[in-house]
C-alpha cells in the first residue's frame, strides 16, 4: 500500500492519551492503547476484565437489575431510557421462554462515531457487558447487530468472541455457574432504520426492516415473539464497571454536573480544528467539548450545533454553557441523542444543511407510515426550492406543518420525529435564512414558462 | 402456443435461470441456519454470501436462496430490494460508497463528489464503462472525525480531498 494511501486510511481513535485515562475515572476507555491496537483477552483479563462477570454469576440476577437501576445508566443510543428500568420490564420467570439480548451496534446516526471505537479496540468490554445483561434478563442467546460497513469491527469482534468462547466465558455452564449463553455476530446490509429497536428485530429475523407498533414492547415480545432486550453498545459497555465498583461510584463520576451518572463518549465533528472523541463526565458542557476540539476551523464563528446526531434539534452558541445530559438538553427543545456534536459555522447555509439532513431522512424512511414516506420528500422539495431562491410564500408555513405532522406519536417509530426536530428548531432559530429563499409572492405570476416541443 | 402472448410479465424470477448456488455458498447458508430460531433470519446473510462471490445478486439467485431456506422467492426479493448494500444490478469490480451525511456535508462532501464525478465520468448509481467502479452514496459511515469520508470495497478513508483521489483509486485496478 502506498504511504499516501495508508495515511488516508480512517482509524478510529480517542484523543486522550493513556496517561489521562484512569480506571477510576474512565471506565469505558482506560484500557485502550495509545497506538490503537486491540485490547485482547490477555490484556483485558489482566486489567479487571471479566471480574465483574465472575462476581455477578455468583449472585442473584435481580441484584444486577437493581444495581443498574440505582446507577441510573441511561441508554446511550440516544433515547436515554434507563437500562435498569428496561431490564426490570423484561418478562421472565418459570412460565416464560428464555429470550434474547441484542446489542444495537448499527451505528448510523449522522455525526456518530463512538461505538466503532469500543468495538474495534476493546471488544471484550462489550462482550462482558452483554453476558452480564443476559444473566440479568435470563437471555439464552445474544446477537450483536453490527452495521455492514463496519468491516474492521466484525473482524475484531469475531476474533474476540472466539477467544471468549475458548476461555469459557461463552457457551454452556459459564465459569461453572450453570448459566448458558452465547453470542452471534449479525452483520447488516445497510439502511439507517435498522437502528430503531423494533426495526432492528425485524431485520434480525430476516425481514424488511419495518418498525413494529409498541406495545408490545420488545421486552414482552421481541425477536420471534420472545422477550428481547435491545441495548446500545456504549450502554452495555457501562455494565461491567457498574457491577464491579458499585452504583455510588458510578453516580459520583459525573460529580455535581448532573443527576445522570457515569461518563459519556462525547465527540465533535464538522468544521472544527481537532474533530474527535473523548470520554468525559456526564454533563460536560458543549463549551468544554468544543474547546477540546480546538474550536471552529479557520477563525470562523459557530452558528449552530447538533448535540447528538441528525435527529436532534439545533442549538445555538448560547446553549454551549449547558451541561450535556438528557434532561437539560431536552428542556431546550432538543435531545442529547448520542452526545456527539455536529458543528455548523457562520458561513454555512442553514437551508442547505437542512436540505442535506432531510434528504437523508427521506431516503432512509422505510416507507411504512404515510407522513414519513410522503411528507419527507415534500420537505426536501420545499427546501431545494428555498435553497436556490425559488421558494414561494407559504413554503415556510408548509415546512412547519409537515414537521408537526411528523411529530411524536403520529408514526410507528421515531424516524419521522427525528426528521422533524432539526427542522423545527432550524425554523425557530434561523427563520430569516429560510425567508431569503422566497422569491414569488403567493398567486403572483411566475416567469414565462418555457414551451416544450413543437406546437 | 405463442410464448410471447402466454408469458406473464415477470417481475420476480421463479425459476433458476440456469443459476445454481456454489456448493460452498450453499453450505455457508445452511451453516447460518443454526444461529437463528427461524430460517428466514439467514436470508440477509445468504444474499451477502451470494454477493461476495458474484459481486451482485443475479435474478436466478433469488429462487435459489428461497429454495435453500424453504421460503418463497417474493420474500427473498422483498428483502433483497430493501437493503442498500444488497445489489440487484451488476456493479463494477470496486464499489465506492461516499458518505453524504451531515458531518461530511459540512466538511467537503460536495467537492469530493464532484472530484469523483470528474475523475470517473459517472454519477451516483452508475458504473464506469470499463466496469471498474460503481459510485454510490451511503449513510453516515461513522468516520465523522475524518470527514469527508468514503469507502472503497472494505476500506474506509478520510478525510479525503479531491486531490487525493488519483493515489487512492489507482490501488483498485
Amino acid at each position: 500500500m502506498s504511504d499516501r494511501r495508508k495515511a488516508l486510511r480512517y482509524r478510529s481513535r480517542i484523543l486522550q492519551s493513556e496517561d489521562e485515562r484512569r480506571p477510576e475515572t474512565h471506565p469505558l476507555t482506560w484500557r485502550l492503547h495509545d497506538d490503537g491496537r486491540v485490547v485482547n483477552l490477555e490484556d483485558y483479563r489482566a486489567q479487571e476484565g471479566y471480574e465483574a462477570l465472575e462476581a455477578v454469576l455468583k449472585g442473584d440476577p435481580k441484584a444486577v437489575i437493581a444495581a443498574m437501576k440505582e446507577a441510573n445508566v441511561r441508554g446511550r443510543g440516544g433515547a436515554g431510557f434507563s437500562a435498569g428500568l428496561k431490564w426490570s420490564l423484561t418478562l421472565q420467570g418459570g412460565d416464560m421462554p428464555r429470550g434474547y439480548l441484542v446489542c444495537n451496534a448499527d451505528e448510523m446516526e449522522p455525526g456518530t462515531f463512538k461505538d466503532r471505537l469500543v468495538m474495534e479496540q476493546q471488544p471484550h468490554l462489550l462482550i462482558e457487558g452483554m453476558i452480564i445483561g443476559a444473566y440479568a434478563n435470563n437471555s439464552k442467546m445474544g446477537y450483536i447487530f453490527l452495521r455492514g460497513e463496519y468491516v474492521e469491527c466484525a473482524h475484531v469482534l469475531n476474533q474476540a468472541l472466539a477467544e471468549a468462547r475458548e476461555a469459557g466465558w461463552l457457551g454452556t455452564d459459564i465459569a461453572g455457574s450453570g448459566f448458558d449463553f452465547d453470542i452471534v455476530l449479525h452483520s447488516g446490509a445497510g439502511r439507517y432504520i435498522c437502528g430503531e429497536e423494533t426495526a432492528l428485530i425485524s431485520s434480525l429475523e430476516g425481514k424488511r426492516a419495518n418498525p413494529r407498533a409498541k406495545p408490545p414492547f420488545p421486552g414482552q415480545s421481541g425477536a420471534w415473539g420472545k422477550p428481547t432486550v435491545v441495548n446500545n453498545v456504549e450502554t452495555l459497555c457501562n455494565v461491567p464497571a457498574v457491577m464491579l465498583k458499585g452504583s455510588d461510584w458510578y453516580q459520583q463520576l459525573s460529580g455535581d454536573r448532573t443527576d445522570d451518572g457515569g461518563t459519556k463518549l462525547y465527540g465533535v465533528s464538522g468544521p472544527v480544528q481537532r474533530p474527535g472523541l473523548w470520554e468525559l463526565p456526564m454533563g460536560t458542557t458543549g463549551q468544554e467539548i468544543l474547546e477540546l476540539a480546538g474550536g471552529v476551523r479557520n477563525g470562523r464563528k459557530l452558528k449552530a450545533w447538533l448535540p447528538g446526531g441528525a435527529s436532534t434539534g439545533f442549538l445555538i452558541p448560547e446553549h454551549l454553557e449547558l451541561p450535556l445530559d438528557f434532561d437539560t438538553v431536552g428542556k431546550e427543545g432538543s435531545r442529547l441523542g448520542t452526545g456527539l456534536l455536529t458543528v455548523v459555522t457562520e458561513d454555512q447555509s442553514m437551508v442547505s444543511v437542512m436540505r442535506n439532513l432531510e434528504q437523508f431522512f427521506a431516503r432512509e424512511s422505510c416507507g411504512w407510515c404515510t407522513p414519513c414516506r410522503d411528507g419527507l420528500p415534500w420537505v426536501v422539495k420545499l427546501l431545494q426550492a428555498l435553497e436556490c431562491g425559488e421558494g414561494e410564500e407559504g413554503d415556510i408555513e408548509m415546512l412547519a406543518k409537515l414537521a408537526k405532522d411528523n411529530g411524536p406519536g403520529l408514526t410507528f417509530c421515531a424516524h419521522a420525529p427525528g426528521a422533524a426536530m432539526p427542522l423545527e428548531t432550524a425554523l425557530k432559530h434561523f427563520r430569516h435564512e429560510f425567508e431569503q429563499g422566497i422569491r414569488h409572492p403567493r398567486r403572483a405570476a411566475h416567469a414565462d414558462p418555457i414551451p416544450v416541443g413543437e406546437i | 402456443m405463442n410464448p410471447s402472448n402466454s408469458m406473464p410479465p415477470r417481475t420476480i424470477a421463479t425459476d433458476g435461470d440456469g443459476f445454481s448456488l456454489h456448493p460452498d455458498d450453499l453450505e455457508a447458508i445452511r451453516g447460518e441456519l443454526h444461529h437463528f430460531e427461524q430460517p428466514q433470519a439467514a436470508c440477509v446473510e445468504a444474499l451477502k454470501i451470494v454477493q461476495r462471490r458474484e459481486g451482485w445478486v443475479p435474478d436466478g439467485a433469488i429462487p435459489a436462496i428461497a429454495d435453500a431456506l424453504g421460503l418463497g422467492p417474493a420474500t427473498i426479493e422483498g428483502v433483497a430490494t430493501f437493503y442498500s448494500l444488497i445489489f440487484r444490478q451488476p456493479v463494477g469490480r470496486h464499489v465506492i460508497l461516499v458518505c453524504d451525511s451531515s458531518s461530511c456535508f459540512l466538511t467537503g462532501f460536495d467537492e469530493l463528489r464532484q472530484g469523483l464525478v470528474d475523475q470517473l465520468g459517472v454519477e451516483f448509481g452508475q458504473t464506469t464503462e470499463d466496469g471498474r467502479f460503481t459510485l454510490l452514496p451511503v449513510c453516515c459511515l461513522g468516520a465523522c472525525d475524518g470527514g469527508p469520508a468514503l469507502m472503497i470495497d472494505q476500506d474506509t478513508y478520510g478525510p479525503v480531498l479531491p486531490k487525493d483521489l488519483n493515489d487512492l483509486l489507482e490501488a483498485y485496478p
